[in-house]
Formats: C-alpha cells, structure tokens, sequence
C-alpha cells in the first residue's frame, strides 16, 4: 500500500516537474511547480516528516509560489526581451552533462545501496513531528528561535528601503 | 509533565542586547520623528554602541556557557566585539555628515548598522553552528541593503544585487556544509565537533563539510578564489558602507573561521593547513598584483583589503597560541587604519574616487593629507604604525610554527604592496592641485572619527604590547 | 499511519472529483450558442486594446514580500501552539518576545505608509 501510493505521487511528482521546464508560459510553469511541490509534500509524509510536510504546503505552495507568480507578472518578458537565443553549442553541452549526471548519479546510488548497514535505527517515534521539532525549537533551540524574528525583521525593513518609491 | 527550560542568562548577551534594543529603538523613532527631529537618531545610535563597549569591556575575564551551550562569553568573543564595536562607532560617526550631503539622511541606515553588528557579535560568541549561521545571516542581510542605500545611484543598485547573489550563494554553501558537519557528527555543537574529531576515524564528509564551510566564509573575508564581488561592491555602496563590510564583516568571518578551523577542528590542522596555506598565498599576491594597476581608490582599498584578508590567513595556518593573538590584532590593527583611511574618502565625497582627485589634497587639506599619509604608511606596514606591529606579529608567528616559506612570500607581498600605497602618497604630496573648489570645514563628528582611528593606528603601533598582551590573553585555548 | 491519513486522502479525492465533476457536468448540460458579440473580450463593446498581460507597479511586489515574512511566522506559531500546554508559561514568554520584535517591524511598516496605496 504505502509503495503504491509512492509510485502514484512520485509519477505525479516527476511529470509535474517535467511540464514546469517544458511550458512556454513561465505563469503556467509556475502553476505546475505547485503541483511538484504537494507531490513532494506527500512523499514527506511518507517519510513521517510531518512538520516539513505541512510547511512545505504552508510556505512553498502557499507563499513562495504567489512571490513567483507576482516575479513573473514583475517582469513579465515578451519573446523579444529574453536576450538570449538558443545555442547550439548550449544544447549539446546542456545534454551532455545531463547524461554524466544520470552515470554518475546510478554510480553513486549502486555504491551506496550496498553500504546501508542492515541493521535498523531506532528513532523516536515522533522524530519529525510537530512535537519534537517544537520541543526542540522552544526549550534546546530558544536562542536561534528568538534570532529568527530578528532576521524576519531585517527582512523587512530591507524591503521596505529597497522597494518603497519614497523612503 | 513540564520540559527543562534552558539556561538563560542575559548578563552573558548584554552587549548584545544593548545594540539590538538601540536598533529597535532607532528603528521605531524613525517613522516617528520628522523633519530635524531626526538628527538626534545617529547620536541615539553612536551612544548605545559606546554603551555596548563598556558592557562588553565589565564582561572580560569571564568565562560563561548559556542558553543550552549555544552562547558562550569569553575574552576571544569580547575581544572581537571591541573590534565590531569600534568598527561601528567610527563608521556612525563619519557618515552624519556624509548622509546628508548625499540627502540618504533616513534613520534605518542607523538601524541596519547597529542589526549588522548584532549579527557580527552573534557570530563571534556563539559555540553553535546554527547560531553563527543566523548571525552571519543577519548580518549579511543588512549589508545587502546598507550596499543599495543610494537608491537612485545604478551602481549602488549594482552593487547591491551582486553582494546579495554571491552572499546567498555563500549562505548556501555554508548552510550545506553544517548539514554535512551534523551529518557526520551528530551535532551542531563546536564542542562536541571537537570531541568528535579527536577521535580516531573521520568519514569523508567531515572534510566535505568543513571544505563547504570554508568556501561559505571565504566568501564573507573575501579570500582568494571568493573574492571577485569585492571590487564591484566596494565601488557601488556608499562610502561609509564601504568601510563598515572592509572592516567589521570580515573580522566576524575570522572570528566564526577561527573558532571552527582552531578549536572544533584543532586537532585536524594538518590535514587543513594546507589547503589554508595555498589560499593564503594565493590571496595575499593576487590582491596585490591586481591593486597596482587600480585608479579608483576605492577600488584600490578593495583588492588591498583582498590582500589584507591573506595576511590575516598567514597567522591561521601558523595556528597555536600566537597564530591566534597575532590574527585578532591584526584585525583590530586593520580595522582602525582601514576605517580611517575610508573616513578621508567620505570627506571628499563620492564624486571624488579617482586617484587623480586627490592630487595636491596636502596643500589644500593639511590634516587630512597627512593622516590619510599616516593610514597608507600604516597600511604598507611601515613602523611606527599599527601596520607594522601586526605584520610582523604575523609573520613571526608563522616562522615560530615552521612556515617560514609562508612568512617570505607575505614580506615579499608587502614590498608590493609599498608600490600602490605609496602612488596615492606621491600624487598627495607631489601633484599640483587641480580643482578649485572651496574648501569645506571638517565636520566635528567626522574629524572625531578621524582622531579616534589616528590614536588605534599610532597607538597600536608605538605602544603595541598593551593591546597584544589583551590579544594574548583572550585566545580560547587551542585543541 | 494509514488510517490517520484515510481521511484526508478521502477529502482530497472527493475535493478533485467535486471539481472535476462540475465542470463536466456544465460542459454537457449547458446550452451553448456562440456569437461574435459573445466572444468578444467586452461584451458591453468597448474593443480591447494591447496586451493584456500589462507589467505590475513594483508595489505589489512589497506587498508579497511583507505577506511572505508573515507567513513565515506560521511555521514558528504553529508547532508553538501544538507544544503550547507543556511549555505553559514560558512558551508564552518567549513567543511574546518573538512577536514582539516582529510587533515594532509591523508597526515601523505601517508607520512608514508601506500598507497604503500611493
């Protein structure tokens, strides 16, 4: 059951993200790259990473994805205004990194298949959850957790300076 | 069932705590105030850093652990927040005047400052990974912003853009080397790192994660293969900004470098030192080299502080007890003569970067010729500056370890160097003056900054051993 | 594990059959009869003029922005308040002292007029 429900998502998840590098239309691209990210949210939760699933929907999904699309309408490039035309020399080397990669990558999952030790770890039965990641968070991590909302604050005066007509 | 709280204790960050709530502070007047109500905010800001460097001056000679191990004060990170401190008082007080004539004059330049210096003192007392990663974000963000500050300025603009692409670059190659660390070690914790490197096998992604850390902070003190955003950005930002990434930044990425290259992996410096020592050499020849032939002097101070960062790489491959000492005073040591050097460039303005504006400047400008003199010299690394000193603590330091190879190549580096510090003198002393502009008076708290950085360069390089002994005294002991 | 997501997966599938189902149900059960004046971008017959996709002012830009570090504070509150009941006071403290900071940032933004339209 839980393998077949890992090949439905990660079929969902590779042709969402095929059809994100393949559509002329980048808002089009950026609709389908929502969909790879809730496949990608799903296989989380299979991996019993329930926080990073949440979020992943939460802010990826959610937020991430409406500054892309407002990036796109930013910008909003005509066909004439990408500056740069394909090459033919691009495409070549463009196909032939992407075969090393593909060598390199079965190389590398081969040697490391056969050096998983046999034996299972035992974890908490909670690692990844909401619990543990807020017990950490809030009693081992309080120092990095209050330094957050100092970043965030940043953030936003950096945005405000950079982006607002008058200051 | 309650859990444990973890051990909070906010007598360990008061410094820290001071500078972030003037930041809050100055950040919540600004929309407040309005129109010469607003001049208040630079003294709100240069008070509270003087009052950060009292606080951090009663913390010295203790040593505490706070906050789950995450925090830790000892006199390596007060150290290093005199440095940052100083740094930030001496850029708040030479940008009033520079601030106003650019009509940028807007309290959240202030504000960003004294965020970048929270991060910068983060980075240095931290024992955690993930700390000195917030810090380093925290102050890197303000950077950004405080490059693009001439919003109307394209270069500025530029300037901006690429610090932020390489920096979130560097960000992400750090970010990925703590992953490997905690991958390999099970920890984020310097101390358990340590414990775990002195152990008898490391797997292969120790090293890739300590290789990707370099890379991250390489980025920040700009060494060599990392370096090329620096002459661009140290172009394009406003000249005070300038100063401030030269000086304090780079001193926090040593501070972070240090900790983790000589403490949590102390144990290791030989499998290390040597790719430190490539870059080393590397960086210290190519900023020189490339400086000789620069015509903008900010650009010229840009490769010179490529070069300077070398300097600084020299004394960590030396390692030990002097390598140490000898890094933190040559940071201190270049902080108040680069700044100062920087403090004449604001005077003159951003209109004036080119060497052939600053022919005659002595005939016209007595003071400022001569100190700016004084900060080249100092720079070259003539005695009796703070340049001299901290060279040659440097290179002895690196002779007493055994690279004494290294310690040649940095003196020869030096006597390159002589060339293009001492071009600006010539065209200053020997030129005849070209425009005939009136001459403006000094601003009070510019020419204060000025008094301040003559007394650390003279200071530091006449009377040495007070400053060094305090250097000798606040290394975190080796591994 | 199965059954703790039964249900969302049963949400899920019957959210897209819903959706699905509807827009097969109009296409076959409404009456269609296409005309130029159906079809054109205005029915009112006002002709439309260049392209749509027109490029947005830069101030909808801070907006997302300012949305964006907002709703990164959910990903603090939340695991806050699933822990919230064993952290009692303390939790509140130190989630007071995080939205605090983030309390003077929202203040200096609508201070400054980033929230009004120019």
């Amino acid at each position: 059951m839980q393998f077949f429900i890992f090949l439905i998502v990660s079929i969902i998840l590779v042709v969402a993200s095929i059809l994100v590098i393949v559509q002329r239309n980048p808002v089009v691209s950026a609709l389908f790259l929502i969909a790879a990210l809730c496949a990608q949210a799903i296989l989380y939760l299979l991996l019993n990473a329930t926080f990073l699933a949440v979020i992943q929907i939460i802010v990826y999904a959610g937020a991430i994805m409406v500054l892309f699309l407002f990036v796109i309408m930013l910008l909003n490039l005509r066909k004439d205004e990408f500056g740069f035309e394909k090459r033919k020399a691009q495409r070549f080397f463009g196909i032939l990194f992407a075969i090393l990669l593909l060598v390199e990558l079965g190389v590398v999952i081969k040697i490391g298949l056969s050096k998983i030790p046999s034996t299972e770890f035992s974890l908490d039965p909670d690692f990844g959850g909401v619990q543990s990641i807020g017990k950490a968070l809030f009693t081992d991590y309080l120092l990095p957790f209050e330094l957050t909302s100092v970043l965030l604050l940043v953030a936003m005066v950096g945005a405000i300076v950079l982006a607002k007509k008058k200051l | 069932m309650s859990w444990l709280t973890p051990d909070i204790n906010f007598k360990i960050i008061s410094p820290e705590l001071i500078i972030l709530i003037v930041a809050l502070l100055v950040l919540i007047l600004e929309p407040l105030l309005k129109g010469r109500s607003k001049n208040i905010l630079p003294h709100i800001s240069w008070i509270g850093v003087a009052l950060a460097l009292v606080s951090v001056i009663t913390l010295w000679n203790r040593e505490e652990l706070g906050f789950n191990q995450m925090f830790i004060l000892d006199n390596f990170s007060c150290f290093f927040k005199i440095i940052f401190l100083s740094g930030t008082l001496l850029v708040i007080l030479s940008s009033i005047s520079y601030l106003k004539e650019e009509k940028i004059f807007h309290g959240e330049y202030f504000s960003l400052i004294l965020f970048a210096t929270f991060g910068m003192m983060l980075m240095a007392s931290s024992l955690n990974l993930i700390v000195i990663f917030l810090g380093l974000e925290i102050m890197s963000l303000c950077l950004y912003i405080l490059a693009g500050f001439r919003r109307y300025d394209l270069k500025s603009n530029e300037s901006s853009m690429k610090y932020f692409l390489i920096g979130a670059f560097a960000s992400g190659f750090l970010l990925y080397g703590i992953a490997m660390l905690y991958g390999a070690t099970n920890s984020t914790n310097l101390k358990e790192i340590l414990i775990f490197t002195q152990g008898f096998e490391n797997p292969l992604f120790l090293f890739i994660g300590l290789g990707l850390i370099l890379v991250g902070l390489g980025f920040k003190i700009a060494s060599f293969p990392f370096h090329m955003w620096v002459p661009d950005v140290y172009e394009g930002a406003p000249t005070p900004i300038t100063a401030f990434i030269s000086s304090g930044p780079k001193a926090a990425g040593f501070s972070a470098l240090l900790r983790i290259l000589l403490f949590a992996f102390g144990s290791l410096h030989i499998d290390w030192s040597f790719v430190l020592w490539i870059l080393a050499v590397l960086t210290m020849s190519f900023g020189n080299v490339i400086a000789l032939s620069q015509t903008n002097i900010k650009r010229l101070l840009a490769y010179s502080s490529i070069a300077h960062a070398g300097y600084v790489l020299v004394a960590l491959v030396a390692g030990g007890d002097s390598g140490i000492s000898s890094a933190m005073f040559y940071l201190l040591a270049y902080t108040f003569m680069n700044i100062g050097a920087f403090i004449i460039i604001i005077f003159l303005g951003e209109k004036k970067v080119n060497l052939d504006d600053y022919s005659g400047l002595v005939t016209k400008y007595p003071i400022l010729g001569i100190t700016l003199a004084l900060f080249m010299f100092s720079l070259a690394g003539f005695p009796p500056t703070s340049g001299f000193m901290a060279k040659f603590y440097v290179f002895s330091s690196a002779i007493k370890s055994g690279y004494t190879g290294l310690a040649i190549i940095g003196v020869l580096n030096s006597f390159v160097s002589v060339y293009y510090y001492l071009r600006v003198v010539v065209i200053m002393f020997m030129r005849a003056p070209v425009d005939e502009v009136q001459k403006v008076p000094i601003p009070f708290f510019l020419g204060l900054a000025l008094l301040f950085s003559v007394w650390g360069t003279l200071h530091l390089g006449i009377l040495p051993q007070s400053f060094l002994t305090l250097a000798q005294n606040s290394i975190f002991s080796p591994f | 594990m199965f059954k703790t997501y039964f249900p969302i997966a049963l949400l899920l599938i019957l959210v897209l059959g819903m959706a699905f189902v509807i827009v097969l149900l109009s296409r076959f059960l409404g009456r269609r009869i296409p005309s130029k004046d159906k079809l054109s971008t205005y029915e009112c017959g006002i002709e439309p003029t260049g392209d749509a996709r027109g490029r947005f002012p830069v101030k909808f830009f801070l907006i997302a922005i300012l949305f964006i570090i907002f709703d990164i504070e959910i990903v603090f509150l939340y695991p806050w308040a699933v822990v919230f009941k064993k952290l009692k006071v303390f939790g509140l403290i130190e989630m007071g002292i995080f939205l605090f900071i983030l309390l003077i940032g929202y203040f200096y933004i609508v201070k400054k007029g980033a929230l009004r339209w120019e």
